[in-house]
């Protein structure tokens, strides 16, 4: 029990997949804008995420095993874009609502690299099925904390008052650098 | 290596079957109603009802929000259908919403410089031409929308009134203006 606890804290915070990882930064930097469009990516991404790991870690443990390791990232990338494609499918059907809420964040999720990359560092961590759907669970989890806060960071410094040559991407970037910084104060929470 | 592409089609065939499926089973019906309004509008896409297309007009109609009178390209004859459609009463056109006389947009071939501007604003394709050529118009394909002579920079089109003749001569509707009697 303690070690999926230590599983979610250290991928919630500690190994965070935007700011100590480096992964999923074309979402972080693209929906950040507005806050609902970021719960709402966040949301969608949480789900995708977690199906995602379950199910490519089905995948690389009964299908491929260590003689076809070499199609591990090709394989993945087809599950992950049929799982995208069902779930908005699926949304589309059962909750008109949500799916005009998350709109077009849904196909995007595709295309985010933390949605491969969580799958590919279960291969490498050698996680079993619980640990896999926990570390992407986790790390979607981690994601969608990082969008909200940074979205409410960003909604506030609309107002603020920026210097000409930093106004927009610019002062976002540095904002997201100082972020990635601060989050580096959870190293040595958990091992 | 076999097996790897095995394994590679059976995902394929596998997550295409599920997504196939799943295109069948959660399928979802647009609203029927604007599907029917809008197969009877024109199709001319030409934004004179105030929406950017006939399809968005149609949810309007749907909606409740836009009147049936607002299609010109469509006529009376389209008013009549749509009134007919929802059961509804005719509603004629507005003050200088109606159409107009039938008329077909026409290029002063001296005139023209081969800018595309016009052809890039046709709803219909009814404009032949390239850039730097001259343009000139498909009389049977022009819908009269109009939306051709705003954006000519030389002012060379116009619209010219078509004469009915047998081909295009429509049976108008005995149009009986409905008056109230006897109020009690």
């Amino acid at each position: 029990m303690t070690e999926y606890l230590l599983i979610l804290v250290s991928t919630v915070l500690v190994n965070n997949i935007v700011m100590v990882k480096i992964l999923g930064l074309c979402p972080f930097m693209g929906v950040s804008k507005k806050l609902e469009a970021a719960v709402g990516m966040g949301a969608a991404t949480t789900f995708v995420l977690t199906l995602g790991s379950g199910a490519s870690y089905l995948i690389q443990h009964y299908l491929l095993g260590p003689d076809l390791a070499y199609l591990t990232t090709l394989s993945f990338i087809v599950v992950i874009a049929g799982i995208v494609q069902f779930t908005e499918m699926a949304i589309k059907k059962t909750s008109p609502e949500l799916y005009q809420i998350l709109g077009i964040y849904l196909p995007l999720i595709t295309t985010n690299c933390a949605v491969l990359g969580i799958p590919l560092l279960n291969v490498q961590a050698k996680h079993d099925f619980v640990q896999s759907l926990l570390f992407g669970f986790g790390g979607a989890v981690g994601f969608t904390l990082v969008m909200i806060l940074f979205a409410g960071m960003r909604e506030r410094m609309e107002g603020a008052d920026v210097p000409g040559i930093f106004k927009g991407s610019a002062i976002a970037m540095v904002t997201a650098g100082l972020m990635s910084l601060s989050f580096m104060g959870f190293s040595g929470l958990v091992k | 290596m076999i097996s790897a592409l095995w394994v590679m089609v059976g995902i394929s065939l596998l997550l295409g079957a599920v997504l196939g499926y799943s295109a069948i089973k959660f399928k979802v019906e647009g609203n029927p109603l604007v599907e029917k309004i809008d197969a009877v509008l024109p199709q001319t896409q030409c934004g004179q009802c105030g929406f950017p297309g006939c399809k968005p007009y149609a949810e309007a109609i749907a909606k409740g929000e836009a009147d049936i009178n607002k299609c010109p390209p469509g006529g009376e004859e389209g008013i009549h259908k749509l009134a007919e459609l929802l059961g509804v009463e005719f509603k004629p056109f507005g003050e200088g919403a109606g159409p107009r006389a039938k008329a077909v947009a026409f290029i002063d071939e001296q005139t023209c410089i081969g800018c595309t501007l016009c052809l890039q604003a046709c709803p219909v394709d009814a404009i032949a031409g390239a850039a730097k050529q001259m343009h000139t118009i498909i009389a049977s394909e022009c819908t009269g929308c109009e939306l051709c002579l705003a954006p000519c920079p030389v002012d060379c089109i116009s619209m010219q009134p078509i004469e009915e003749n047998i081909g295009n001569w429509k049976w108008q509707y005995p149009a009986i203006p409905i008056v109230q009697v006897n109020p009690r």
